[in-house]
């Protein structure tokens, strides 16, 4: 009964205290907007599992906040030709069980990945070019691969590093395509993840409990190679709906919470918290139909208005990005001109398409349309900050030149399989690069529709450009930076240049964090609770 | 009476097969989970391999088959998004909806049966009127409104009690329970509280009418002329008389609080089964959907089915009038 009256009197104090709650000493408490599917790192490739469970498992290669890869398991790497890749190992990096690192841990990991049975979106897209690895010494790793792939550092950030030890590889391990690896000895597979001799890595935390539904808690590895974490246990909650989240931040039960709604900012601001963001990978576009007939088009006597770049840079010139952004979004995003934020890889900088409905109503009287014609924009609801809220308003800026737009809004999963079925001749959707470089959005949104070699996947809209295709195609067979680089502006510009797809806004990712602590915000929009900090003092964060 | 029960497990069944079919054609219709799960890098291959794997390349009759002839092995399929038993997948979170539901339950009856029966007794009191008041304002709220403002009263401005989460748990029977830690228990009360609500604002509407029906029954008038205290006329004659059909009706909402406390586990983030179909709905997981609204299906056609069996033999006449039909 005492112990009860205690808590009582102790709630009674904290009741009093109006001043948001700090982070207790050494713990840290974070509200998620989602859950990861599994502790296995590799058996979902989603950001939601990669954000939380890099704090156990590592790469090879670490993305900064901007995503430019860094050295993390490997200490450098270089080109010897197009083909094969030399990779410096870290020494004295131990895992959580105290087994060391070597190169036979990451020829082990990359095998598994084909190997994980029931993967609902496998890792091995990342793998599949590797057509052999080979350990020089225990600390030198040779990667071929089939073809040429600049992108292989970039990709490897995505292979989990198991302990090939624990996992129960055999002596004797070698590397063979597709899953075709000997001495793997008996896989464990995802379910055995939650056990902590299986759930080895080596980051700066060690996996303590995943209750699914409930939390996950990380508490700080001792002996782990790099800088230590500020927080010596760590708890993760998935707290899906924002109003919760926002109020489980306001109530003191989490330090910290992920992609707050905008509305409601400045309440959060008010009551004392703080706001870090930063701009996100994230282009939210408009894509057209352009594959000939189209579906939801009316007083254009069956033609295809959209097929006409006239028609499609009337389109954009008629779209006010400024005033999207700023009534819409809260001024948490960027007017957008590319296809991935500048000064990210493969960007060139160029300009804003302006706001000139008086030209844009010019261009579609010289395309044929003086009336205009009728049109319907599919959008999801529930996918990007405030979707739905942006495409009414591009509707009405497009009613006035005159194009009738009607918005057909749905939940992701129904506008996605609409999206893929072609029923939409215009809509709204978002590329995040997960490469953090030109060649992810224009391999999937602009390069000729073919899902055989992975090109146009999400190119709804059948936008195709021979000239497009064969600079891009050259970009990704080009190791050297400088001139890939150059390459993928180039083909960029091709898209670009004739309206081929319509930049709307970049999205600006938003953290709530308690007074006292500090988060470097990224593009990726991941929350990696190891790169929280205690603020160093007061009042110099900005 | 076999005959009876025969009839009823019978009638019980077709349900169910008739649910099974609906259920498993309308998640048939929402969507295609691949353009969901998969990675919008994937090339064709994977995403077909995917398909494949998943079975979603078979026609739909065949998948129903495929569904069919498992579910009647007790399988029901594995979950798109986890790779696991969709079963075993709700049942881990079983646990944490029972426990919800029947904290609930308790709630509402220790708090609406005396409320009830005071306003039944006192129809025309002001403290009679504005316990009716109140239930209407029980029924008529909005679950989810209702949520957020309980957490921002309780965990916001007074700081009371937590906004979400389950807290502190033990382990009793292999099952993880809330209601024994004192941090558990302040988890647990906000969201039993809001589930309560619409439930207690039933008892009390019921405990009411019945009540003013009881006391103007001869056996109360009896017990008053015996010049018994009002007290022992309220708790044994009374209390006794009204507590069947609520009891009744308690037995058959208890289901439904199980299957449908969606809304406040998502408010309060409570790990139950409800906001893990919220999430696999979201992810269009069909098999854990399915999974779910036939456990649910199941739930419920068997409380149904254990109440009027019961009620068969409380009361004779539908026994009866059954067989002759």
């Amino acid at each position: 009964m005492r112990k009860v009256s205690t808590a009582m009197a102790a709630a009674l104090v904290s009741a009093t205290m109006l001043t948001p709650a700090t982070a207790q000493d050494g713990e840290l408490t974070i509200g998620l907007k989602s859950e990861a599917t599994s502790m296995d790192p590799q058996f979902h490739n989603l950001s939601t599992n990669t954000q939380v469970l890099q704090n156990v498992f590592q790469a090879l290669v670490e993305q900064d906040a901007t995503q430019s890869p860094m050295p993390q398991l490997a200490e450098s790497w270089e080109a010897i030709d197009d083909t094969t890749w030399r990779f410096k190992l870290r020494e004295g990096v131990t895992f959580h069980d105290g087994g060391a690192f070597t190169a036979r841990d990451v020829i082990y990991s990359v095998c598994r990945i084909p190997m994980v049975e029931n993967s609902p979106s496998s890792f091995s897209i990342y793998t599949q070019q590797i057509s052999d690895m080979r350990a020089e010494d225990p600390h030198t790793l040779i990667i071929e691969t089939d073809g040429a792939n600049p992108l292989l550092p970039v990709e490897s950030a995505t292979w989990a590093i198991l302990s090939a030890e624990a996992m129960g590889a055999e002596e004797e391990l070698t590397y063979g395509p597709d899953g075709s690896c000997e001495g793997m000895g008996e896989v464990p597979q995802s379910g055995a993840f939650n056990d902590p001799a299986i759930a080895v890595g080596t980051g700066p935390y060690v996996l303590d409990s995943f209750t699914r539904g409930s939390e996950m808690v990380i508490t700080r590895y001792a002996d782990y190679w790099g800088d230590a974490p500020d927080w010596e246990r760590v708890v993760m909650r998935p707290i899906s709906s924002t109003g919760p989240r926002v109020a489980a931040l306001l109530a003191g039960d989490v330090d910290m919470i992920e992609q707050p709604p905008i509305q409601d900012i400045p309440r959060i601001e008010e009551a004392g918290f703080k706001i870090v963001d930063s701009q996100s990978n994230r282009v939210i576009y408009l894509a057209m139909d352009q594959d000939g007939e189209a579906p939801g088009l009316g007083g254009t006597d069956g033609k295809n208005p959209l097929t006409d770049a006239k028609v499609r840079q009337a389109i954009s010139l008629a779209i006010n990005r400024e005033a999207i952004v700023e009534r819409i979004m809260g001024g948490y995003a960027t007017p957008a001109a590319e296809l991935l934020p500048p000064p990210m890889f493969g960007t060139s900088g160029r300009a804003v398409d302006p706001y000139d409905p008086e030209r844009a109503k010019e261009l579609l009287a010289e395309a044929g349309y003086p009336d205009g014609f009728q049109i319907t924009l599919g959008t999801p609801n529930d996918r990007y900050v405030n979707d739905e809220q942006v495409a009414q308003a591009v509707a009405q800026m497009l009613a006035r030149i005159g194009i009738q737009t009607t918005v057909d809004a749905s939940t992701a999963s129904q506008f996605f399989s609409r999206r893929n079925k072609q029923e939409f001749p215009i809509y709204m959707a978002g590329w995040g690069a997960a490469s953090g470089e030109m060649s992810s959005p224009l391999k999937s949104l602009v390069a000729t529709h073919n899902p055989d070699a992975g090109l146009g996947v999400t190119n709804a809209g059948r936008y195709s450009n021979e000239e497009l295709d064969s600079l891009l195609g050259e970009a990704m067979k080009t190791i050297d930076d400088e001139k890939r680089s150059e390459l993928l502006q180039k083909a960029e510009g091709v898209a670009l240049d004739e309206w081929g797809i319509l930049p709307l806004h970049y999205e600006q990712t938003v953290w709530a964090l308690a007074p006292g602590l500090d988060y470097t915000p990224r593009v990726d929009q991941y929350t990696l609770a190891y790169a929280v900090t205690k603020a160093d003092g007061e009042g110099d964060a900005e | 009476m076999i005959v009876y029960l025969m009839r009823r497990i019978g009638q019980s069944l077709v349900a169910i097969m008739v649910m099974a079919t609906l259920v498993f054609l309308g998640v048939y219709a929402i969507g295609n989970p691949v353009d969901v799960l998969i990675n919008p890098e994937a090339t064709q291959s994977e995403i077909a391999a995917t398909i494949a794997r998943l079975g979603l390349d078979k026609p739909l009759w065949q998948q129903f088959l495929i569904f069919v002839k498992s579910a009647l092995q007790g399988d029901l399929g594995n979950s798109f998004v986890y790779g696991r038993p969709a079963v075993d997948i709700i049942l881990e979170r079983f646990p944490a909806t029972m426990e919800l539901a029947l904290v609930a339950l308790t709630l509402s009856v220790v708090i609406g049966v005396p409320l009830g029966v005071y306003a039944g007794l006192k129809p025309e009191s002001i403290g009679g009127r504005s316990v009716m008041a109140g239930s209407i304002l029980g029924f008529s709220l909005p679950n989810f409104w209702q949520g957020m403002l309980l957490i921002l009263i309780f965990a916001v401005l007074l700081g009371w009690l937590p906004a979400g989460g389950r807290g502190e748990t033990v382990q009793v029977l292999g099952m993880r329970v809330s209601f024994l830690t004192w941090d558990g228990l302040q988890h647990l009360l906000l969201p039993a509280l809001n589930l309560a609500l619409f439930k207690m604002s039933l008892v009390i509407r019921l405990a009411r009418a019945n009540t003013r029906e009881v006391v103007t029954q001869d056996y109360v008038k009896f017990a008053r002329a015996k010049g018994l205290s009002t007290r022992r006329v309220v708790l044994v004659h009374v209390l006794k008389n009204i507590m069947i059909p609520v009891v009744t009706i308690l037995g058959l909402e208890l289901g439904s609080m199980v299957a449908f406390a969606i809304v406040t586990e998502t408010v309060f983030a409570w790990p139950g089964m409800g906001k893990l179909l919220i999430d696999s709905i979201k992810l269009l997981d069909r098999p854990l959907i399915v999974a779910y609204l036939m456990l649910t299906v199941l739930i419920i056609v068997t409380i149904n089915l254990v109440v009027d069996v019961l009620y068969s033999f409380l009361d004779p006449r539908i026994r009866l009038s059954e067989v002759k039909g």
